[in-house]
């Protein structure tokens, strides 16, 4: 069964298309990356699954059905907008949004103490929410957010604004969870956070789906005939080549359509070049997005 | 337990713990407290000067010469002004006052002092005024004497079509009561729905709606927070309401002559149950629901002026409510839903209230809050995530029809 299943929903604020013909399934278990420029129209794409805003068209169902009173105590949801009641001490925080997620106070401070003690916050629970820091009250609205042990997680720019140390916090927790079976949907910016994470995306921009697939597969289709090698020595010029780029120490080279990198290998050997370090080069998401957008733009 | 409790139950216990709400809750029965101690300690303070002061006087008509001490005065006759003064400046006397010779159709008096002052003390009144009081009189009985002094004391029947004294007597004490209660029950709309709109105007501006819209839904969010600062705001009035009650037992002690008649009849006490919590609501959803379309907290203040106003209009119309029920206006002001609660209110103190227009006004009341509970949940959806932008009046009016 899927997780979540988008069909052709559509959302126009004014008269410019928000979200234009966007659909794709998310299936259980997986990490799921929702990519694309700042105002691609991952957000909205997300409010619509969360019910908070409606589509124009199309329908989007969640675990199997429309989104219910049921199914919403099984999401949890982080919003991109960020904000917390400034007044309220940590632990009452995250008891009240986890009573509105139908849990009972006494399992939720069980939870939270354990969750805050992972992030090395749990001196801070009685604290109040405006006299943390920004990147602590992060990390507690992620705790809110799967402190009902929800099924689906949706976390819009969960990266945005935090310190590395609270980042790999956040990366390894959710890895925890998707090894505990939970299914996640993420919408990033940065494409790196993908690339590590992600199983499948959807890449949009300008509302609507430019990319969708494994990352695997998206990289083999964008691949471009080339390869990293790092040697001793310099590497003069060699026949076949027909670019040569350095590379973060390395140096990529783009081959002509009749040099394959078996040929180039060979090549490299016969005129007695060392060679400490020889790969595909495939191209970063980052690279494929801008192709992508740029292919669009035109 | 179900959501919609579960938010009433934070918004009831985040405002009844607010410092501001605590404050104005238990300000009017301390203060009326005060004002009652006061009365009732005062009197003794001030009887303690009990010395006799020593007067002089001169007088030019020579009618006064009888009941020179009495009421904590001493009046000493001098034959000439300079004689008065002379006794004045030795401190025989501590002021002097001279009846002219045309006192009688003047009714003047001149009266020096060493210190000055802003009035003579009322003891020296109303000494001055008994010792002249008596001479003018003199020859007639001391009981006609007496009522000469205080000839009208009114009481007022009001007598219905058929004679019969009518149920509400109206007049001061009766009016008093309904119109202070007014004033408070504004006060209580007025705090529970500005609780409202600050609330809204604050989730929006740090973020929480979005969390909270995940979790439930936008006609839970509206009601759960309308019925929890509404029940923040009912046992404000209802503390009022025992206070006043309690209070005026104890103020009948004091203030006799004006409190001691009032009364909290069960009417009056479930018409102003009745109306604050209509009132109430009324005023938290539209307040809602300008929270739902202002971008900040400021914004939606100054929109909400618009509601405000006409809940203030009755205080404007006083007068005619007073003199005349049965004016057009007034009725107007009766139905009117914004208008309905404070009319009532006052209105209640002064006559009976047809039941047939109470109906009326409580039937529009009641329909208006539905109607506006259920505008206001679409203009929720549709706005409660916008930022930075107000919708123009067409854009609201489009939602409306689309949702």
């Amino acid at each position: 069964m899927f997780s979540i299943e988008v069909n052709h929903i559509f959302k126009t604020y004014g008269t410019r298309p928000a979200v234009d013909d966007v659909s794709f399934d998310v299936n259980q278990g997986e990490i799921f990356g929702l990519i694309g420029p700042n105002g691609a129209g991952k957000t909205t794409t997300i409010r619509m699954m969360m019910d908070i805003i409606k589509p124009d068209s199309g329908d989007i169902k969640i675990m199997g059905e429309k989104l219910n009173d049921n199914s919403k105590n099984k999401i949890g949801y982080l919003p991109e907008e960020r904000g917390l009641y400034k007044k309220m001490s940590v632990m009452d925080t995250i008891i009240y949004f986890a009573s509105l997620k139908g849990v009972d106070s006494q399992l939720a401070r069980q939870r939270g103490e354990e969750l805050l003690k992972r992030a090395d916050l749990l001196p801070h629970q009685n604290k109040r929410i405006e006299e943390l820091s920004r990147g602590m009250s992060q990390i507690i609205q992620v705790i809110i957010t799967v402190i009902h042990e929800p099924d689906l997680i949706i976390l819009d720019e969960p990266f945005s604004g935090l310190d590395p140390v609270n980042t790999q916090l956040l990366k390894d927790l959710i890895r925890d969870l998707k090894n505990k079976g939970k299914t996640i949907i993420m919408s990033t910016h940065l494409m790196n956070d993908i690339e590590e994470l992600c199983d499948r995306l959807l890449m949009i921009n300008k509302g609507r789906a430019v990319l969708y697939g494994s990352l695997a597969e998206v990289k083999a289709n964008y691949r471009n005939n080339a390869v990293l090698v790092e040697t001793t020595g310099a590497l003069g010029t060699i026949e076949g080549v027909l670019e040569q780029r350095p590379h973060n120490g390395a140096v990529e080279l783009k081959l002509d359509a009749k040099t394959t990198p078996q040929m180039l290998l060979e090549r490299l050997v016969q005129k007695g070049i060392v060679v400490n370090r020889f790969e595909l080069s495939t191209p970063s998401l980052t690279e494929i997005f801008i192709k992508v957008a740029g292919n669009e733009h035109e | 337990m179900n959501k919609t409790l579960l938010l009433i139950k934070h918004e009831f216990l985040n405002t009844v713990r607010r410092k501001a709400f605590i404050i104005l809750t238990l300000a009017f029965p301390l203060i009326a407290l005060l004002a009652i101690l006061a009365g009732q300690v005062l009197p003794g303070v001030i009887k303690t000067t009990t010395t006799i002061e020593k007067i002089g006087y001169v007088d030019q008509v020579g009618l006064f010469t009888q009941n020179t001490t009495g009421n904590n005065i001493q009046l000493i006759p001098y034959t000439t002004e300079a004689a008065a003064k002379t006794a004045l400046e030795q401190k025989v006397v501590a002021e002097y006052f001279v009846i002219p010779a045309n006192y009688i159709s003047t009714g003047s008096i001149q009266i020096y002092t060493l210190t000055s002052e802003i009035a003579p003390s009322a003891t020296v009144q109303s000494g001055i005024s008994d010792f002249l009081m008596n001479n003018l009189l003199k020859g007639n009985s001391t009981e006609i004497i007496a009522r000469a002094k205080n000839p009208l004391n009114i009481t007022s029947t009001t007598l219905t079509a058929s004679g019969e004294p009518a149920a509400k007597q109206g007049g001061f004490s009766a009016f008093i009561l309904p119109y202070l209660f007014s004033v408070l029950l504004m006060l209580a709309i007025f705090t529970s729905s500005g609780y409202l709109l600050q609330g809204l105007g604050e989730e929006k501006e740090n973020r929480v709606m979005e969390i909270l819209l995940s979790s439930i839904s936008p006609r839970q969010l509206l009601s759960g927070k309308v019925l929890g600062l509404g029940a923040a705001g009912l046992v404000q009035i209802v503390v009022w309401l025992i206070s006043a009650n309690f209070l005026l037992r104890m103020a009948s002690a004091s203030w006799g002559s004006v409190l001691g008649s009032l009364q909290i009849t069960p009417e009056f006490l479930i018409l102003g149950i009745v109306y604050f919590i209509l009132g109430y609501l009324i005023m938290a959803i539209l307040m809602a629901g300008v929270g739902s379309i202002s971008p900040t907290a400021r914004e939606s203040q100054q929109l909400s002026v618009i509601f405000i106003m006409p809940v203030i209009i009755p205080i404007y119309f006083m007068p005619l409510i007073m003199e005349n029920s049965e004016n057009i206006v007034v009725k107007i002001l009766t139905f009117f839903p914004l208008t309905a609660p404070i009319t009532v209110m006052v209105r209640s103190g002064l006559s009976e209230i047809p039941l047939w227009e109470l109906a009326v006004s409580i039937g529009i009341l009641i329909l208006s809050v539905w109607g506006l509970f259920i505008l206001t949940t679409k203009l929720f959806r549709t706005y409660l995530l916008m930022y930075g932008k107000r919708p123009d009046f067409n854009e609201i009016v489009r939602s409306f029809r689309e949702s």
